[in-house]
């Protein structure tokens, strides 16, 4: 599959835009259908795609596996956090509404925060499956 | 999708059954997008038909692609899923109709999300709203869930593979 040109071609050109949607999908939560979860499962699914292209050892390049083994626990901390920092500013556990003087804007920015904890962990533990899968693979293969 | 699900069923050749869930999924998603849950559609889309394909074709590789014959025949199996499945249509006529507004999960908090969400938390989405900031708590044991499966699949997965080297 590494040396078909009409594959590699087609991934290259499809990576930007699936990175900018899993984007629009995090941002654009709020608004439309979406948020944290689904976006985390496409920008997932976006270094999935390349690294079946391109070989893993390339996808591995792209997303350093340390980097996504950060990411599983980062997310969960932000999320955490974003509850601690409600204690913090007199509230209570994950009450956003203490996070900006403005109650609705401090709800929006608890959300957005929240929803990027979510995508964090999400797509981490999405692209850490399939380099463990596909690394089990090629120890197999050399064995 | 009933023609997706016994193809799967009837199948011997793993590929096929991982290619055939990857279809039904994928179908799953347009009916969740006709019961306008666009939400839970684009993550069944994205997770169903897409990371965990890819995922089964991976542990397929590792395994190889054919099913063995089973050893004896599964009537045991199949006469406890269709004692469940009777239970559960049987326990469906309970339900109040599809999209009764008089049904208890609409009568509760659901309206008041509906009036008050979009006020106090300024997120046009309900379900945005709803997930993320009145179930805050829910969605943040979900990413703690999330978060423990992967942890514990890379702790079975790395053990293995260094038993193997």
């Amino acid at each position: 599959m590494k040396s078909d040109i009409i594959l590699r071609v087609i991934a290259k050109l499809l990576m930007p835009f699936m990175l900018i949607f899993a984007l629009y999908v995090q941002f654009h939560g709020d608004f439309g259908p979406g948020g944290g979860f689904q976006a985390g499962v496409i920008a997932a699914g976006a270094v999935v795609f390349y690294a079946i292209i391109f070989g893993l050892t390339e996808g591995q390049r792209l997303v350093p596996e340390w980097i996504v083994e950060k990411m599983l626990a980062a997310g969960v901390l932000l999320y955490a956090g974003v509850g601690l920092a409600g204690i913090a500013l007199g509230g209570n556990y994950l009450d956003y509404f203490v996070l900006d003087a403005d109650s609705v804007r401090g709800q929006l920015r608890g959300i957005f925060w929240v929803e990027a904890g979510v995508a964090l962990t999400v797509s981490g533990v999405m692209i850490k499956l399939f380099y463990l899968f596909a690394g089990r693979g090629r120890d197999a293969g050399d064995s | 999708m009933a023609v997706a699900v016994i193809a799967m069923a009837v199948q011997r050749n793993l590929f096929g059954v991982v290619v055939l869930f990857s279809i039904y999924s994928f179908l799953m998603a347009t009916v969740l997008v006709a019961l306008d849950a666009v939400d839970v559609a684009m993550t069944e889309a994205a997770v169903g038909a897409g990371v965990s394909t890819v995922l089964l074709l991976g542990a397929l590789y590792l395994t190889g692609g054919t099913e063995s014959k089973p050893m004896q025949r599964p009537l045991l199996p199949l006469a406890l899923s269709i004692a469940v499945g009777a239970v559960l249509a049987y326990g469906m006529q309970g339900l109040p109709a599809f999209s009764d507004p008089q049904a208890p999960i609409h009568s509760h908090v659901a309206p008041r999300y509906l009036e008050q969400g979009p006020k106090e938390t300024g997120v046009p989405n309900v379900v945005t709203a709803v997930l993320a900031s009145y179930r805050g708590y829910d969605t943040l044991g979900e990413t703690a869930v999330v978060f423990t499966a992967g942890v514990g699949v890379i702790a079975l997965l790395r053990r293995r593979t260094r038993k193997g080297k």
